[in-house]
This record gives structure tokens, C-alpha cells and sequence, in this order.
């Protein structure tokens, strides 16, 4: 027995018995000898729950969290705030345990919240269909290739260096089972370089790949970047901030033909990387080819309304080795924080909170340019999220300065240089609204004087040398 | 469609599809028992005009709520006409299978397939 | 579950559809920086044309509808699950606690190792545990759910292969698989090729033996299967495997039969998925989110997905300082399957469940799991439910085991659909039904190891008390549910014309 487990010694013999065995271990004779453990497991022995808490608790204390150092990490996952009620639903038993919706008469809760959440994914990018989410945002950028491939069959794939470095390795990773070949293409002051991108794209790209705005920070002009792909009759992707979307054009009105991304920075919080959710919307032509748990409306016997899975003829445990993804879960749990924080912020909640971020980024770029040394990697307008130029000599110059500010219990921010080696002391800054102009005036004081340390420790070991 | 119903004019394939063969140009469905193993139909995207067909061979998939099926070709040839009605009534191919529920119609590459076909109590006595 | 009450017919309108023009639930913070224009920002082309049209509601509105919304749904804290091949364990609650510390919640993925030790050490606790219950050396948490995980295997297979300049194009699966199989082998570019089931419900020697040939690049196999049934032939079939070169795969959705009793590597296998969110507790989420660690043999290892945890000093006696890290430099990884380091949230809860139960408890869990199994048939047998439900196959079963409602249908009318509809009535979820997919009318039955022997009693008795409804008044079952929120729901008319979004 033990604290999750309840079978007492008189229940196991009643139990053996009913059962017409003699022995637990007569359950387990299918198992040959020679593939048994035949020992204990190597692992240490049970713990009660407070020590297990202590433990957990004493884990915890050894990293250095948002709540302690001021965080301009953004890179994908932003240090948001996360409302009081978005804790208090997800831990609710009834949204917290349940399996996925298989029997909809008792799960209408849910499977209303995935009806909620993709017309809120739908408003967000302006698409006409939304899944239930995927598991993250790179691998929904990755999913989308998988769509693309299934709908045209063509050998290519073009990527802007905009995109996600995450989100294009795993692009890479799983276009090897597609057979697909990934290309990617340069920025150019930040920006995917439209002419690049054109002479990259030809009839036989089956998709095309960008970000809104891009991993440098910058909103990029996709007009004209969609319509060299759609020329060549390639599917569009686009990974979008959900949170830029307040204030930059929604990729959906652009023509796009998925828009997907990472919904961590509603309402989830970081978790050190997940879990998260994956949004994956698309235009009604994709529909049928779209991966993931969709829900739909319908009525009951008696006319009453109510919510399904539907569509599901797309999916694995029906179509099997011609289904549309692998996949069989969604993110309920990550998404309902989503739709429970869109729903908080609201209608005009979301475009004050886009522009509000837009103001007190451009306040940090100025300051932070101000500073010796430092210059924007770009001048391209950005929303939360921007790329300096630290005027470092390489990337460990870059790691020592950030080490010298989370001394000061300050992040301030990205070394660029392992996914940008074209760009060793660049520094990617994000904010989120939990920043205050006085948090950014500290990161600007502390960085000034890191950047002043290292600039004097470089000349001092140089002139050693 | 309550009861089950086999026509005599109309000639079958063990896959359960049926062909009413006039001339060289056939019409295909699939029979009473395919449409009521497969419960309410849902979904049905037929044939672009001028596919090829071959006998025995899928040519296009019928979607109920949970199952997709392959739906084979009795005979070989090429699409001439395809119910585009079926993409909005999608049920007719429940209601009638026979009648409203036709798929494709076939300009037939050998007509003389046509002898490989079972006979409506042929086909009965195979579900038998 | 819902208590019906004047809310009722409000609770089914959405979000959308509530609070007026104006509300709001949020403030944003002031604007404490200089107020420029935003065409000086984002030049207003780039800008959005028309606002996103979300709900306009304060806070008592989003907290009562999603709480009235929350009552329409069945949850494994309030009653039995039984539902097969998903192992709906319960959920402890110290798992949400420790995983809501900040410096776990609040810990950003970019964090530089130096400052995240605590969250490293407790991945790679993490990672030797599920070595040792897998029996092989090396593990990657990446993967977000078992799905991926398989993804993520079969990848690792291709460059396996490819690595040793062989190109194959097969995958082997059997026919009881999870649809999650084939489907992930397409996804990896391969063939499906369909092994058959013996007459014990094993994989079918003579059909692998006939199958497996220099083109097979891996074998998936679940073991205990998806009848729930342990493949004794296990030797033999990694034999048949390696013998042509192949790799066995381990689908772990059913290791909660089998921990520290018998381990894949130990079997054969040399790559294996976990689902954190079965064996190892992550509460399910009503869908997601989920974790699909990987173990691999040394054969294997190179080509993990990057980056790979590392565990530095520390050696015996030198007394320098462990210290751990990410190791980006893998010049053979087939790359990311994902952003960050994976489903960390998943982890801390699952490596808290580990640290509780320790090398006896996760042992005694397996051995209640499938105790608690072979009980609920026998007692479903004792109560004659079996006459009209019979087992897919006479033997023992493992932690799950499958009823066919094949007599059932013929003999009343009555088909396992509506005996599981029926189940809703008396409160309980029903099992998974109409999988696997070559038992006629299946009724999938996992009842997991943290239910009491009472509660199975009282499920069977509810079974056989439906059966019996059911030679009294078949419409009665027919027709179940009846206590529910809502009733049947049109399912065919939901795919036939699509409504996925609320139209505003």
C-alpha cells in the first residue's frame, strides 16, 4: 500500500480470491522469467508529502525566477502577468482532470471552452478556422509544414531567418520524415529581404515560412512577401506574437494560409519552457487537412445547444496512416488559460496592452541606445522585442555582461550570437507589461555599468597581453 | 433508408459498390449495406471530371462521423460527371443510395468488365 | 456533475455572447513613458485595420461562466474513469503545489544554466529515474506527449539507419495498435506494414516472421498490448527485429502494468516513450498538456534530439562541484522536435510522484493496477455480466482488458455505445469504447490502481443493473442519458455543416 493506493492485506486476499489465484505474482506469470527485474528498482525510497515539498521547495530555491531578478528575457516566452482568476479556473478539478471529451454529454464545460478559444484564435489572426491548440509554437510551425506537404506535395520549403531559431530547427528536424527540404532565407536590417525571399521561391515550393514580428523584434511588411510565395502558388505560414496582434495587422487579412504560434504569453505562465499551447489557425479552404482536436456546434435530442469533437475523420484514431497528424492532444488546460485571459484583457484591453508595450519598448530602445557602445541591430519598427548591438568583441563578451547584471538581479536579456553567428554581440530584449519605465531605467543603469566593466576587463587583459 | 433494397438492373462488386452499365458509360454508388455499416454520411468530395478509374481500385474515400472508407471502382474508366450534389446533401447517398446518392458516371475503357460483376442475388446471397 | 438549476440555459451561451460594449475585466498600467504617436512607432500600414472582437465582461462575469461552465463537466476528482488505455490515475494535489513555486513556474527557459541548477537537477533526476524504469541508459525529455515522443523515435531510427548508410522503408505495426502508430510512421516517411494478431491476442509470429526483412526499419510495439494483454513472445519478436536489423520500438502507454516488475530494455526494446500523463500522474487537463519523454539504448544516443542534459564533476572523491548544463554541441542530433527543453511543469509533478512512491511504491502500483483489473472481470464475471459481455480473450489480463458487446448488440439490441451512454446515468465514465479496433463492439476497461476494491464492486454492479434494464426495456437504454447536462448530441449533423467558431 501506499499514500495513492488503497488494496489493505484483507482486500488483496479477497481480491486473489475472487480472481481464482493464489498469488499476486501468478498475475504477472504471462511475464518470461528471463525478462523480469528480479530486483528492486534503483531508485530511493518513498518520501511523505512534506518532505517531498521540502525537496521540491529546496529544487526551486536554486533558480533564479521572475519573481526575484528583473527579466527582459523574451525570445518566444514572455515573464507576463498572470491573472488571479486564470490560477483559480485551471485549478478547478473540472478542468484540471478530466481526459479529452470523448463522452461530450459530460464533457459540454470543455469542449464550450474549445469553442470559445477558437473563436478567439480566429479573431486574434483573422483566420477562418481555428484547431483546439497544439502542443507548443515551433512545433506547430512544423505542423503547418505537414498541412502544406499533404496539400501539394511539392519538394520545398522556404524559411526567413525571422522565424523562430526553435521553431526552424524543428521545421528541420521533422521535413526529414516529409521529405521535404528546408531553405532558409536572410534578413537584411532585420527584415526578411524581400529580394532574397522572391529569387528563393519558385513553382516548386510547397510553403513558405515568416514570423510577425520576427525573432529580432521587427514587424516585418509581409504584403509583399506573401504575394512572391502566392505567385508561385506556395502556402503561406506565419508564426505570429499572439500579443503584437493587438497593434500589428492580423496575419489573417494579409492573406496568409495558417497562422501559428506560441500561446504561452496568455495567460500560461513560463514553467521553464512549458507546458505551453500552440495555436494553428487557417484559411476554411485548409480545413480537412488541419491537424489536432477540433470542436464544433451542435444540438442534442431535444434541441438543446451543445458542442463535439467533430471532424474527426481527420485524425489518428481514425485514419490512421493517412491521418492528417499524429497528434492526439490538444493543450485544454494551457488553452482555457489562453481564453480566460483574452476574455480578462477583452476588446479594448488587448489594443491598450499592445500599445502601451509598443511605447515603453521604444522608450527602452532609445535609453539602451543611448549607452556607450550599443546601437539598434536594426531600425525597423518593433512592438515588445528588439535586437542591440552591444559593440562587443564575440558572444562570450555578451554572456559575461549578462552574468554581470544577474548579479544585480537583472536579465537583461538574449545572447544572439549561438543562433546569429553573423550577429556575436547582439543582446534581444523583450518586455512585458509586468516592466515599468522605472525597471527599465534600472536595466539601463546596470548594463551600462556591466558593459563598462567588461569594456575595462577586455582592455586591461589586453594590455596584459 | 429503412430497408435494405439490392435492384436487380443494377450489377455489383464484392467491395460493395454497384454499377448501372448503359452502352460504354456507367453510373457507380455504393450498395444499401455499405451506406448502413457506415452510418450517417458526412462528408463526400467526388472526382474531378476526366480521373481515371481503375477496377478494383479506390477512387475516392466516404467520410461518416467515425469511419473514412475507400470507395473502390467496379469498372475502369474515366469520370465524365460527378455528383457535385453529394458535397452539400451528403445524406443522399443514406436516403438513396441508388437513385440521389449516384457518385460518378464513366465513360467505360472495356465495357466488357462488366462481366466480372455479380448480379444482385449473387451479391445478396455474398452478404449472406 | 451539474446540478440543473436556472443557470442552465445561460451556461450554454458563450463568452462572446455575454457582457455589453465597455465592460472590461482588465486595467491596463499606466503609461508611464512619453506618449508618441503611434505612426511614429508602427507606420499605421502595417498597423491592424480592425480590432480583434473579443469579449467585453468584468471579472464576477469571466469568473461565473467559466465556473457554471466548469459544472457541465465530469471530472476524475469526482468519480470513477475507467477509461482504457488512458490510465486516469488520481491527480495528487502537493504536484499542482510544488509545481506553482516560482522558482519553477516563474523560471523563464532561457534562464542560463548557471541559474537554473535547481530546475536541471531535478530534469535529470528525472531522466535517471525513468532510465532505470526503462532499463536503458539515456533519456531525453523533450517530447510533449507520447504522440511526439513516437515522432520523436521513429526519427531516431531514420538517422539511425541513415547514419549506417542504410535506407529501409518499412515500419512494422500491429494491427491492435494505437492509431497514433501509423499515423507517426507516415509522418516519418515510411511504410505501414500491418502485422496480424495469433489467436492469444500476441503479435503472430508466422506473419512478423514472413514480414520482417532488410526493408524494416523498426517494429511498434505496446507491451502489455492494447487488449491489455502481455506478449510473452517478447524475446522472440526482438529476435525476428534485430536479426534483420530493425529497432524495436516501445510504446509506453501501457507501462503502468509493468514498472519495476519487467522493463522494455530488458525485453529488447531500444527506444521507449513515457506518457507522464498516464504512469506517472500529470493531471490530463480535460485534453492536454501532456510529456513523452524517450529512453534509448547507447546505440541510439547520438542522435537525441538537442540539447542534451549534462552532468559535470562530481566524480568520486575529487571533491569539484556537480554542476549540470545544456549540451548544444551534438553534431549527429536530429535536432529539435520542439521549442525550450520540453513540458517542464509536466516533469515537477512527475518527479514529485516518483520521490512519494519511491522503488516500492511505483512497484506496488503496478501490482494494484493490475490487481484492481483482474478483479473488476472477475467480479463483472460473478455478476453474469459476461454472458452478454465476454473478455476478447480467456486469459489474465494485465492492468486493462477488453470486453466484447458483440452478443450483447446481437441479443438485445443493445450496443456498447449505449451501455457506456447509459454508465453517464449512474455517474460514472465510461470505459473507452470501440478500440481496439478487431474486437466487435469493444469496451476498453482500465480501472488504474488508485480506486478502492468498493468502487469496483458498485461499477460492476452497475454494469450488470444496466444489463438488466436493458431485457426489461431496451429503449430505456437506448435512449441513455437522461441526468446530463445534455443528451445524444447530433454529431453527424456537427460534421456535416461545420460551426467552429462563434459567429459575431
Amino acid at each position: 500500500m501506499t499514500r495513492y493506493t488503497p488494496v489493505t492485506d484483507s482486500d488483496r486476499e479477497a481480491m486473489l480470491a475472487a480472481i481464482g489465484v493464489a498469488s499476486l505474482a501468478e498475475l504477472f506469470g504471462e511475464i518470461p522469467e528471463s525478462v523480469r527485474l528480479g530486483r528492486p528498482l534503483e531508485l530511493p525510497a518513498s518520501l511523505g508529502e512534506a518532505e517531498v515539498y521540502e525537496h521540491l521547495r529546496a529544487l526551486a530555491s536554486r533558480n533564479s525566477s521572475t519573481e526575484e531578478s528583473l527579466c527582459f528575457l523574451g525570445a518566444g516566452m514572455y515573464d507576463n502577468y498572470v491573472p488571479a482568476v486564470v490560477d483559480m479556473l485551471m485549478g478547478r478539478s473540472e478542468f484540471l482532470t478530466p481526459y479529452t471529451p470523448y463522452q461530450p454529454e459530460i464533457s459540454q464545460g470543455g469542449l464550450q471552452v474549445m469553442f470559445e478559444y477558437q473563436t478567439a484564435i480566429c479573431e486574434l489572426t483573422g483566420m477562418d478556422v481555428s484547431n483546439a491548440s497544439v502542443y507548443e509554437g515551433p512545433s506547430a510551425l512544423a505542423a503547418a509544414g505537414y498541412l502544406a506537404k499533404l496539400t501539394n506535395g511539392r519538394p520545398r520549403f522556404v524559411v526567413s531567418r525571422g522565424v523562430h531559431p526553435h521553431a526552424r530547427e524543428t521545421l528541420r528536424t521533422l521535413s526529414v520524415g516529409y521529405g521535404t527540404s528546408v531553405e532558409e532565407v536572410e534578413l537584411r536590417d532585420g527584415a526578411t529581404d524581400p529580394r532574397a525571399w522572391a529569387a528563393a521561391i519558385g513553382d516548386d515550393v510547397s510553403a513558405v515560412f515568416l514570423a510577425q514580428p520576427n525573432f529580432l523584434g521587427a514587424v516585418e511588411d509581409l504584403a509583399p512577401l506573401i504575394a512572391a510565395a502566392r505567385e508561385h502558388g506556395a502556402l503561406v505560414v506565419c508564426s505570429a506574437d499572439p500579443i503584437a496582434l493587438g497593434i500589428v495587422e492580423a496575419p489573417g487579412r494579409l492573406g496568409v494560409d495558417v497562422c501559428v504560434g506560441e500561446g504561452q504569453t496568455l495567460g500560461n505562465r513560463l514553467d521553464f519552457g512549458g507546458p505551453s499551447f500552440g495555436f494553428f489557425a487557417a484559411r476554411e479552404e485548409h480545413l480537412r487537412r488541419m491537424p489536432g482536436r477540433i470542436a464544433g456546434e451542435t444540438r442534442d435530442v431535444d434541441g438543446r445547444r451543445g458542442f463535439v469533437l467533430t471532424l474527426q475523420t481527420r485524425e489518428q484514431h481514425i485514419r490512421r496512416e493517412k491521418a492528417t497528424s499524429n497528434i492526439c492532444t490538444a493543450q485544454a488546460l494551457n488553452a482555457l488559460a489562453g481564453v480566460v485571459y483574452l476574455s480578462w484583457l477583452g476588446r479594448e484591453g488587448f489594443v491598450e496592452l499592445a500599445e502601451l508595450l509598443a511605447r515603453r519598448t521604444a522608450y527602452a530602445r532609445e535609453r539602451l541606445c543611448s549607452l556607450d557602445g550599443v546601437s539598434a541591430l536594426h531600425e525597423q519598427p518593433v512592438v515588445r522585442e528588439f535586437a542591440l548591438s552591444l559593440g562587443l568583441a564575440d558572444v562570450d563578451s555578451v554572456r559575461r555582461v549578462i552574468a554581470r547584471c544577474a548579479g544585480e538581479r537583472v536579465e537583461p536579456g538574449y545572447a544572439l550570437g549561438r543562433d546569429y553567428p553573423e550577429h556575436p554581440d547582439a543582446l534581444l530584449v523583450a518586455l512585458s507589461e509586468r516592466r515599468s519605465r522605472e525597471d527599465i531605467d534600472r536595466l539601463v543603469d546596470v548594463l551600462g555599468r556591466a558593459l563598462a566593466a567588461e569594456r575595462a576587463a577586455a582592455a586591461a587583459g589586453g594590455a596584459a597581453a | 433508408m429503412p430497408e435494405a433494397s439490392y435492384p436487380d438492373d443494377l450489377l455489383y462488386h464484392p467491395d460493395h459498390d454497384w454499377a448501372r452499365v448503359e452502352g460504354d458509360v456507367a453510373t457507380f454508388g455504393i450498395t444499401w449495406y455499405a451506406q448502413d455499416s457506415l452510418g450517417d454520411v458526412v462528408f463526400f468530395e467526388p472526382p474531378a471530371v476526366g480521373t481515371q478509374v481503375t477496377r478494383d481500385e479506390p477512387y475516392t474515400e466516404v467520410e461518416s462521423v467515425k469511419a473514412v472508407s475507400d470507395v473502390i471502382a467496379p469498372l475502369s474508366g474515366e469520370v465524365i460527371e460527378a455528383n457535385v450534389a453529394l458535397g452539400d446533401a451528403p445524406e443522399a447517398i443514406n436516403e438513396d443510395p441508388y437513385g440521389a446518392g449516384w457518385m460518378v458516371k464513366v465513360r467505360l475503357s472495356d465495357p466488357g468488365q462488366a462481366s466480372t460483376l455479380l448480379a444482385a442475388d449473387a451479391y445478396v446471397a455474398l452478404l449472406a | 456533475m451539474s446540478v440543473q438549476t436556472g443557470a442552465t440555459a445561460d451556461a450554454a451561451l458563450t463568452i462572446f455572447e455575454k457582457g455589453q460594449r465597455g465592460r472590461r475585466a482588465f486595467q491596463a498600467p499606466a503609461v508611464d513613458v512619453p506618449e508618441r504617436p503611434l505612426d511614429e512607432l508602427i507606420p499605421r500600414r502595417l498597423r491592424r485595420s480592425e480590432p480583434a472582437r473579443l469579449p467585453e465582461v468584468t471579472e464576477p462575469e469571466l469568473v461565473r461562466h467559466y465556473v457554471r461552465l466548469s459544472r457541465r463537466n465530469f471530472d476524475l476528482d469526482s468519480g470513477f474513469y475507467p477509461l482504457g488505455s488512458c490510465t486516469m490515475k488520481h491527480n495528487p494535489r502537493l504536484h499542482e503545489r510544488v509545481a506553482a513555486l516560482p522558482g519553477h513556474a516563474r523560471l523563464h527557459p532561457l534562464t542560463d544554466p548557471a541559474r537554473a541548477q535547481g530546475a536541471l537537477e531535478l530534469m535529470w533526476g528525472l531522466e535517471r529515474a525513468l532510465a532505470e524504469l526503462a532499463g536503458l541508459p539515456h533519456v531525453s525529455l523533450q517530447p510533449s506527449a507520447g504522440s511526439h515522443g513516437e515522432l520523436t523515435g521513429v526519427l531516431l531510427t531514420r538517422a539511425y539507419h541513415a547514419d549506417r548508410g542504410e535506407r529501409r522503408g518499412k515500419v512494422l505495426t500491429p494491427d491492435t495498435a494505437h492509431g497514433t502508430n501509423p499515423a507517426t510512421v507516415t509522418m516519418a516517411g515510411y511504410e505501414v506494414v500491418k502485422l496480424g494478431t495469433d489467436a492469444r491476442g500476441g503479435v503472430d509470429l508466422d506473419d512478423l516472421r514472413a514480414k520482417a526483412d532488410s526493408d524494416v526499419a523498426c517494429l511498434m510495439l505496446t507491451n502489455p498490448n492494447t487488449l491489455g494483454l502481455f506478449d510473452a513472445n517478447i524475446e522472440e519478436i526482438a529476435r525476428i527485429v534485430h536479426g534483420v536489423g530493425g529497432v524495436l520500438y516501445y510504446d509506453g502507454a501501457n507501462l503502468n502494468a509493468v514498472m519495476g516488475i519487467s522493463r522494455p530494455g530488458d525485453m529488447g526494446f531500444d527506444i521507449v516513450h513515457f506518457n507522464l500523463h498516464k504512469s506517472f500522474t500529470q493531471p490530463h487537463g480535460g485534453g492536454g498538456p501532456g510529456s513523452g519523454p524517450i529512453a534509448v539504448s547507447e546505440a541510439i544516443e547520438p542522435y537525441l534530439p538537442r540539447p542534451v542534459l549534462v552532468r559535470r564533476g562530481g566524480a568520486q572523491g575529487n571533491g569539484s562541484k556537480v554542476e549540470f548544463d545544456l549540451d548544444y554541441d551534438r553534431p549527429r542530433s536530429i535536432g529539435r522536435v520542439r521549442g525550450f527543453q520540453g513540458n517542464y511543469g509536466c516533469f515537477v509533478r512527475s518527479y514529485a510522484y516518483i520521490c512519494s512512491l519511491g522503488a516500492a511504491g511505483l512497484r506496488d502500483v503496478s501490482e494494484t493496477a493490475v490487481l484492481n483489473a483482474n478483479y473488476l472481470l472477475a467480479r463483472l464475471r460473478a455478476l453474469g455480466v459476461c454472458e452478454l459481455l465476454p473478455p476478447a480473450y480467456e486469459r489474465l489480463c494485465m492492468h486493462e482488458f477488453v470486453l466484447s458487446g458483440a452478443p450483447m448488440k446481437r441479443e438485445l439490441g443493445i450496443r456498447t455505445l449505449d451501455l457506456a451512454k447509459r454508465l453517464l446515468d449512474y455517474g460514472y465514465h465510461p470505459p473507452t469504447v470501440y478500440f481496439p479496433l478487431l474486437v466487435e463492439e469493444a469496451l476498453l476497461v482500465e480501472p488504474t490502481e488508485t480506486e478502492t476494491k468498493q468502487t469496483l464492486d458498485e461499477f460492476a454492479a452497475a454494469v450488470a443493473e444496466i444489463l438488466r434494464e436493458a431485457r426489461e426495456d431496451p429503449e430505456l437504454v437506448r435512449n441513455a442519458p437522461y441526468s446530463t447536462p445534455v443528451r445524444r448530441l447530433d454529431e453527424a449533423g456537427a460534421a456535416k455543416h461545420p460551426l467552429l467558431r462563434q459567429p459575431l
